[in-house]
C-alpha cells in the first residue's frame, strides 16, 4: 500500500467509523446538491418553458418593408419567416390596413389571415364566432357598442377601391373583439377579401410574428433577417420583450437567491457536524501531531474527508436533482425538462467546493489541537 | 555522550511551578526511569522532552539540538524523526487494525513500508494479530501495537508514559521485555513510571517531587532487588 493509498484507506475507514454523523453531512449535502440542480435545472430551462407561455402576450416581432415600399411583399416575408428555426415560431400573421365607412361613419379595417391571428393575437376576447366565410368580420367592442351592432347582424362596408372607384359589400358580423387595446376600434376581415375590395395583391403593411425566445435569440432572428431578405425589416417588439425578460429575470434571480439560501443552510449544517467530529477526535488528532503528523497533514485529512463527503454528495443530489427539476416543470408547466448535462459535474464541483469551505473552520481548529494532550489523558 | 541535557528547567502556569530548575543528562544508550507523585512534574517533563511543550526557562538540548530555538514544525520534525512515543492509553486509531496503526507513523514520517510495518508488529509477538482493529485486541496487546508503532521509524529516543500502566502482570512482562531487548539494542529509553518494578529495569531512575528532582538512584548490577526496595521507599516517602 504506497503513501497515497494508505492516505485514502485512512479517510474511507475515518468516514466509515462514523456513518451516522457522516449520513447527516451527506444529506444535508445530498439536499444541497439536490436543491442546487434543481434550480439550476428549471433556471436553464426557464426560457424555454416560459417562451411558449408568454406568447399569450402576442406578437414579439414585427415585420415590415424597408425602405420607402408601403407594402411588405407577402414572398418577401414568408422568406423571411422560413429563417426562424421552426421550433421555436408560433405564428406570423400579415396585416394590411384600410379605411372603410358603414352607415357614414369611418373606420379603420385590418385584412388579416384569421387562423394567424388566433396565434399571434391569442390574447383576443372574441364574443361571438371568428370568421368563416369570406363575408364574415370581426368587429372590435367599441365599434359593437357605438353602432350597436352584434354578432349575426349584416352591416354594408362602403369604400374606394382600385382608381378611386367607390364600392359597397354587405358583410356579416360574426364576432366582437375585445383586447382593451386598438382592436376595439377596428373591423377585422380576411386579407383576400380586402384584397378584392381594395385592390392589390400579395402585399401587407406588416407581418406580426410570435416567436418563443430570449430577447437576445430574437435579436438575433432579426439580425439574420436583415441580412438575408433586405426588402424585410425586422424589429422586436420591445414592449414585449423587454417584460418577458424582466419576468425572467426575477424569476432567475429568485432561484438563485433559493440556491444561495440552501447552500448556506448546506454549509452550516455540514460545518456543524464537522466541528463535531473533530471535538470527537481531538485526542487522534493530537496523538497524530505527537507521532510527527504536520499541521497540513492533519488539515488535508479533514479536507479530504470533505472531497469525498462532497463528492458522494454531490453525485446523490445530482440525481435527485434532475427527478426534482422534472417533477417542478411537470407540474409547472406541463411539459418535461430538458436536460444539460454539464450541470452534473459543475453540482459535484460546487457541493465538494462547499463541503471543503464547510470543513475550513473544523480543521483551522483541527490543527489547534496540541500533541501534548495525548500524555495529559484529556 | 549525552543524548539530553536539561538545563535549569523552569515550567510555571500561572501561579504554579510545575517545574523548577530542573537539570537532568541522559546518555545514549541509557534506561532512565522518571518516577514522583502525582503533580511532581513528570508529564509536563515528558512534553518538554518530547517537543511538546517548551519550558518558560531553561534549555533542552535533544542530540544536539536546542529546542527551545526551533519552530514548532520543526519541533513536530524532531518528534517524527528522533522520538518514539508509548503511551499508558495505548492510543491507537480505532478504525485502523494494528498494522495499519504501525503505518500511521511510517506515513507521516516518509513512507509506507507494509512489510517493514509487519516485522516491527513481529518484533513485539504480534504478526497474526496484524489485521485486528484496536477494539479486538487485549490490552497488553494494544501496548505492543503502541510500541511497534513507536519503533517503526527507527527513533534515537523512547519516550514511555507509564507504559505497563493499564496491564495485568503477564503483559507487564511482556512490555518490559521489549523494552529489555530495545535497550540492549542500543536505544535510549525514558519511562515515567509509578511502578517500581519498572524503575528496576532502567539504569537510573530519577524522583522528582514538586516540580524538583529529589534524588536520583543508580542501578548497580547484582543489586537489582535493593535498587527496586529503594525506588518503592521513594514512593511511600512520597505518599507518605
Amino acid at each position: 500500500m504506497n503513501k497515497r493509498a494508505f492516505f485514502i484507506k485512512m479517510l474511507a475507514s475515518s468516514l466509515a467509523r462514523r456513518k451516522s454523523r457522516m449520513f447527516s453531512a451527506l444529506c444535508a449535502i445530498a439536499i444541497g446538491g439536490t436543491v442546487l440542480l434543481g434550480m439550476m435545472s428549471i433556471s436553464y430551462d426557464i426560457p424555454r418553458q416560459m417562451g411558449r407561455e408568454f406568447r399569450s402576450y402576442g406578437a414579439n416581432m414585427v415585420l415590415v418593408a424597408s425602405g420607402d415600399k408601403a407594402l411588405l411583399d407577402i414572398e418577401d416575408a414568408d422568406r423571411a419567416v422560413a429563417l426562424i428555426p421552426p421550433d421555436a415560431l408560433v405564428g406570423a400573421t400579415p396585416y394590411r390596413y384600410e379605411m372603410v365607412r358603414v352607415n357614414m361613419q369611418g373606420y379603420t379595417v385590418a385584412g388579416t389571415v384569421f387562423e394567424g391571428a388566433k396565434k399571434t393575437r391569442p390574447y383576443w376576447n372574441v364574443t361571438g364566432e371568428w370568421p368563416q366565410k369570406d363575408d364574415d368580420i370581426l368587429i372590435g367592442s367599441d365599434i359593437a357598442e357605438f353602432t350597436g351592432l352584434a354578432p349575426g347582424d349584416a352591416i354594408a362596408i362602403t369604400g374606394r377601391g382600385t382608381g378611386g372607384a367607390r364600392f359597397s359589400r354587405d358583410m356579416t358580423v360574426s364576432g366582437t373583439v375585445r383586447s382593451g387595446g386598438v382592436e376595439d376600434e377596428f373591423i377585422f376581415m380576411s386579407l383576400p377579401v380586402m384584397e378584392g375590395m381594395f385592390g392589390g395583391t400579395g402585399g401587407a403593411e406588416a407581418v406580426e410574428v410570435s416567436i418563443a425566445g430570449t430577447e437576445a435569440e430574437l435579436d438575433a432572428i432579426a439580425s439574420l433577417i436583415r441580412q438575408n431578405v433586405p426588402e424585410v425589416s425586422a424589429s422586436l417588439v420591445r414592449r414585449v420583450t423587454q417584460s418577458e425578460a424582466a419576468v425572467l429575470s426575477k424569476l432567475q434571480a429568485l432561484v438563485i437567491l433559493v440556491s444561495l439560501i440552501v447552500l448556506v443552510l448546506t454549509m452550516i449544517c455540514v460545518a456543524t457536524t464537522m466541528m463535531t467530529v473533530v471535538m470527537e477526535r481531538r485526542r487522534e488528532i493530537g496523538l497524530k501531531k505527537a507521532i510527527g503528523a504536520e499541521n497540513r497533514s492533519i488539515a488535508a485529512e479533514f479536507l479530504g474527508e470533505g472531497v469525498l463527503l462532497g463528492g458522494a454528495g454531490g453525485i446523490l443530489g445530482a440525481a435527485f436533482g434532475f427527478v426534482f427539476a422534472h417533477a417542478v416543470c411537470v407540474s409547472v408547466f406541463g411539459r418535461g425538462i430538458i436536460i444539460d448535462w454539464r450541470l452534473l459535474p459543475l453540482t459535484v464541483l460546487v457541493s465538494i467546493a462547499v463541503t471543503v469551505s464547510a470543513c475550513l473552520w473544523p480543521v483551522r481548529r483541527a490543527v489547534e489541537v496540541e500533541p501534548a494532550l495525548v500524555l495529559r489523558g484529556e | 555522550m549525552n543524548i539530553l541535557e536539561l538545563k535549569d528547567i523552569s515550567m510555571i502556569y500561572g501561579q504554579v511551578r510545575a517545574l523548577s530548575n530542573v537539570c537532568l543528562s541522559v546518555g545514549q544508550g541509557e534506561w532512565l526511569a522518571i518516577m514522583g507523585p502525582s503533580g511532581s512534574g513528570k508529564t509536563t517533563m515528558m512534553n518538554i522532552i518530547g517537543c511538546m511543550d517548551k519550558p518558560s526557562s531553561g534549555s533542552v538540548l535533544l542530540d544536539g539540538e536546542e529546542l527551545s530555538k526551533l519552530t514548532p514544525s520543526e519541533l513536530t520534525a524532531i518528534r517524527r524523526d528522533k522520538i518514539g512515543l508509548i503511551f499508558q492509553q495505548f492510543h491507537l486509531i480505532t478504525y485502523l487494525t494494528a498494522l495499519e496503526n504501525v503505518m500511521v507513523a511510517q506515513y507521516y514520517h516518509s513512507m509506507t513500508d507494509e512489510k517493514e510495518a509487519l516485522l516491527a508488529l513481529e518484533r513485539v509477538g504480534l504478526a497474526d494479530r496484524a489485521k485486528h482493529l484496536p477494539s479486538q485486541l487485549s490490552g497488553g496487546e494494544q501496548q505492543r501495537v503502541c510500541i511497534a508503532r513507536a519503533l517503526i521509524n527507527y527513533p534515537r529516543l523512547i519516550l514511555a508514559d507509564e507504559p505497563t500502566g493499564n496491564l495485568d502482570e503477564t503483559n507487564e512482562r511482556i512490555v518490559l521485555n521489549i523494552l529489555r531487548g530495545l535497550h540492549d539494542a542500543g536505544t535510549t529509553i525514558i519511562v515515567v513510571t509509578h511502578d517500581p518494578e519498572v524503575a528496576f529495569e532502567a539504569d537510573r531512575t530519577v524522583y522528582l517531587e514538586h516540580g524538583r528532582v529529589a534524588d536520583v538512584v543508580k542501578k548497580i548490577e547484582g543489586t537489582a532487588a535493593a535498587c527496586a526496595s529503594e525506588a518503592q521507599d521513594l514512593v511511600y516517602a512520597a505518599k507518605a
